[in-house]
């Protein structure tokens, strides 16, 4: 067990260097030149050649990645080109809020969806069973963006429920925060619930047909004790763990919600960054990105392990 | 399930409680964008330029009719010469800081502005030579030559003072908590998120401020900025969707406010950059003339800005003082293009590479060129390009016709210099012409209105009508819509949301 986490906790350092690296690359192919945009609408040459001194623009790619890598060795992710202010605090301002963001869809996701596995599973070919597999349709295929947009109009224009955009703290107050959340986290989540459906109605159909579910039937035990405890316990394994490294996705697919609600997250940030080049962000972004998706990945490993002795060997 | 149901249903009515219960008891402007750095040495975005409209006064402002009428400045005298400037200051002016505005701390603006490493108002205003303080209420200007557009300057970002304590004290970290002479004084500001200013106390002008607070929330998407405003989360937003007039309109509990802008849109001719400049549209002025003909601006205006926008065929609009009559106009005349294609032996039709920078309105003009002009004999292959993308291309002459913009500043010289005069960095086509560039000089010159707008007619004989290297279109509307609950608020060309005599009901 130790040896295999050593192991895994090792890996991940090379991966993330690979993983800046590829980005830093990738970052280098996009089209365009951070100086025109930084220069504004007038661009004057004297301005220009100064932005390109200034950020090293000039500089070969593989040099300007290692004195980006010092800086981040030295806990310095940069500075943002086009606010001034650094991109640490940025990250420290964002990551917060795309979190909360992502817990709560998480939540959303996990209580509609696992719940509407089991009915649909328990209530096969049934009316039940049809609603909860089109409800999964509808959220696989249902844009986040239209959504979002739906939600807006009918929750904020024409009933005047909830703010159309914008985000409060939660710490700042806690019923306004949920009230901006709300619909941006039930979009966001929508479609895993959707995912989270399918897989609980299949892990489910296949529990209750298991030779231990007949069993308990057969002792004589109230149908809702065998498909909570017996058959859902078994099933609700895999789910689970999906649940987890789902997350992480979750957190890739706020780019666009949060887009839709104006929320200040991660989303947002990356966005903006990469339509004014601002590289510095977009770099430390992907890196503080990547490094939680890869401990993600870390943790559902350990959580396997933990579940399945068979794979400590 | 019907538990999971009871459960979301509460949810939601709980939450439409918190959403309902929200108070109005500031103005809630929604900005197109997130402004960059707010510090107006640096700053290049055109809606940072409405956040310092309520944070930082300038010398000059504008009025209405685009006329320059004083602000922190109370008069202003040019000498014979043109190479000297007067500028009387308003007297008991102070910073948010407490800090006196007076000949040092404008001279100390000035200067920061011309000095400062990174400045984007170093160009603006490098007519500057020198900065005298005569006395404590009275600057000089010395210039290395005369520059009929420096006033004008003076009523944009270049003209704002900054507190001189507060701005040595934060250097390049001033942005962050900008320190002015406004009405209102910079309180906080979360990224992409909000910029919160409130009323400030000692305003030279504060019994014309009725609003304590105004926060600015930049919401990217012009649907939902909307949705924003008709569900009350906003007060007021700019930049309204040609298309969705009609929607402000419909809501009884919503005002629209509009001006002509100053910018225009227009088609860029690649004249003489790179290889791509080699095809007979560059080389042959009939050639452009003919593409000229093809358009019919106003079908164009109807079709695309349901006819709410002002076609347009010079750098500036029919309504500017600058505008040349003598050069109307042209009505559509597909026959008199053909003709033209026909004398300068162009094989039809004229395949072109037009390079459109995304967008809906833009990809919908592109659309409609693209329909007109076939008739005529063209055929505009539209490369959709996102935009940061197509100015890199733009300057590398990688287009044969640019379908681009100009957001448009007061002085006409800040229209038309950067892209008509030869190696000007606008001037993306490379068109040269020294009669043009002599012209300019004239116009930059010009004690007057009257000699500069003659100076501008020579310009304009050499580059309208197929002459030059843009092709001006239309100019847009500055659409700016606000809940009926706002008094007093008046649109100016330059589509800043100004706030000072503005009341809030509530």
């Amino acid at each position: 067990m130790l040896a295999f986490l050593t192991r895994r906790l090792l890996q991940i350092v090379p991966t993330i260097v690979l993983v800046s690296m590829l980005i830093f690359g990738l970052q280098q192919l996009l089209p365009g030149d951070p100086a025109l945009i930084m220069a504004g609408e007038e661009r004057d040459p004297a301005v220009l050649a100064q932005i390109r001194a200034q950020y090293r623009l000039n500089d070969p790619v593989p040099v300007r990645y290692l004195f980006w890598a010092k800086g981040v060795l030295a806990g310095d992710l940069g500075e943002s080109m086009r606010l001034k202010s650094s991109v640490a605090s940025l990250v420290e301002e964002k990551l917060p809020v795309t979190l909360q963001l992502g817990a709560m869809a998480l939540l959303f996701a996990l209580g509609i969806g696992i719940p509407a596995g089991i009915v649909s599973a328990v209530k096969k070919e049934t009316a039940w069973d049809y609603a909860a597999n089109v409800f999964a349709l509808w959220g696989l295929s249902t844009p986040n963006f239209w959504l979002g947009i739906l939600l807006i109009f009918l929750f904020s224009v024409t009933l005047g429920w909830l703010p159309a955009s914008g985000y409060v703290p939660l710490g700042e107050d806690w019923r306004q925060s949920l009230g901006t959340t709300i619909m941006p986290a039930f979009v966001l989540g929508n479609a895993l619930a959707a995912v989270l459906m399918r897989h609980t109605r299949g892990a489910m159909l296949q529990a209750l047909g298991a030779d231990y579910v007949r069993t308990a039937r057969a002792k004589g035990l109230q149908e809702g004790r065998v498909v909570l405890k017996h058959a859902l316990r078994n099933a609700m394994t895999p789910v689970i763990t999906l649940g987890a490294l789902e997350f992480g996705t979750l957190l890739s697919g706020a780019v666009l919600t949060e887009q839709v609600f104006t929320i200040p997250g991660f989303g947002k940030l990356i966005v903006d960054s990469v339509f004014n080049r601002d590289y510095a962000v977009v770099q430390g972004v992907v890196l503080v990105t990547s490094t939680i998706y890869i401990t993600l990945n870390l943790l559902a490993d350990i959580a396997y392990m933990l579940v399945n002795p068979r794979l400590r060997g | 399930m019907t538990i999971v149901l009871r459960a979301l249903l509460t949810l939601l009515l709980w939450a439409a409680a918190i959403g309902g219960a929200s108070a109005q008891s500031s103005l809630r402007i929604g900005l197109a964008e997130d402004p960059d750095v707010l510090d107006p040495t640096l700053a290049r975005t055109y809606v940072g330029r409405i956040v310092f409209a309520s944070m930082c006064d300038k010398l000059f402002d504008i009025d209405q009719k685009m006329n320059i009428v004083p602000q922190l400045a109370l008069s202003h005298e040019t000498s014979q010469d043109g190479k000297t400037v007067t500028i009387k200051l308003r007297p008991g002016v102070k910073f948010h800081d407490g800090e006196d505005f007076n000949a040092d701390a404008a001279k100390y603006s000035l200067e920061r502005h011309l000095t400062m490493k990174g400045s984007f108002r170093k160009p603006e205003i490098a007519a500057i030579e020198s900065i005298e303080v005569v006395d404590p209420l009275t600057l000089r200007l010395h210039l290395k030559q005369p520059y009929a557009p420096l006033l004008a300057q003076l009523t944009d970002r270049s003209g704002m003072m900054v507190a001189p304590k507060a701005a040595e004290a934060a250097g390049d970290k001033f942005g962050l908590h900008p320190v002015c002479a406004g009405p209102y004084k910079f309180v906080e500001r979360v990224q992409q998120d909000r910029i919160v200013v409130e009323k400030f106390a000692d305003y030279w002008n504060k019994d014309k401020i009725h609003i304590d607070r105004i926060t600015y929330l930049p919401i990217v998407d012009s649907t939902v900025r909307l949705a924003n405003l008709r569900s009350g989360g906003l007060d007021l937003i700019e930049r309204v969707l040609a298309t969705d007039i009609k929607t402000v309109r419909q809501d009884k509990r919503l005002a629209l406010s509009k001006a002509v802008s100053l910018g225009y849109l227009g088609l860029t001719t690649n004249i003489a950059n790179g290889p791509k400049a080699d095809n007979p549209l560059a080389k042959d002025p009939r050639v452009r003339r003919a593409l000229e003909l093809s358009i019919d601006r106003e079908a164009l205006n109807q079709v695309v800005f349901n006819g709410e926008f002002v076609p347009g065929n010079q750098w500036v609009s029919p309504q500017n003082p600058y505008y040349q009559e003598k050069f109307p106009i042209p009505k559509r005349d597909v026959a008199k293009a053909k003709a033209l294609l026909k004398e300068a032996g162009v094989t039809t039709p004229l395949s072109l590479d037009f390079m459109v920078p995304n967008g809906v309105e833009l990809r919908q003009v592109a659309e409609v060129l693209q329909s007109m002009t076939a008739e005529a004999g063209f055929d505009l292959k539209i490369r959709l390009t996102e935009f940061a993308t197509s100015l890199k291309q733009a300057e590398e002459g990688n287009f044969q016709l640019y379908l681009i913009g100009w957001s448009g500043r007061t002085d006409p010289d800040g229209n038309s210099y950067s892209f008509q005069v030869c190696n000007q960095p606008l001037n993306n086509g490379k068109y040269c012409d020294k009669e043009v560039d002599a012209a300019h000089q004239e116009a930059r010159a010009g004690a007057s209105q009257a000699a500069r707008k003659a100076a501008y007619e020579k310009v304009a004989a050499k580059v309208l009508n197929g002459g030059g290297p843009i092709i001006y279109l239309y100019h847009p509307q500055v659409l700016v819509a606000h809940t009926d609950k706002l008094d007093g608020y008046v649109q100016m060309p330059d589509g800043l949301v100004r706030v000072v005599g503005l009341t809030l009901k509530q």
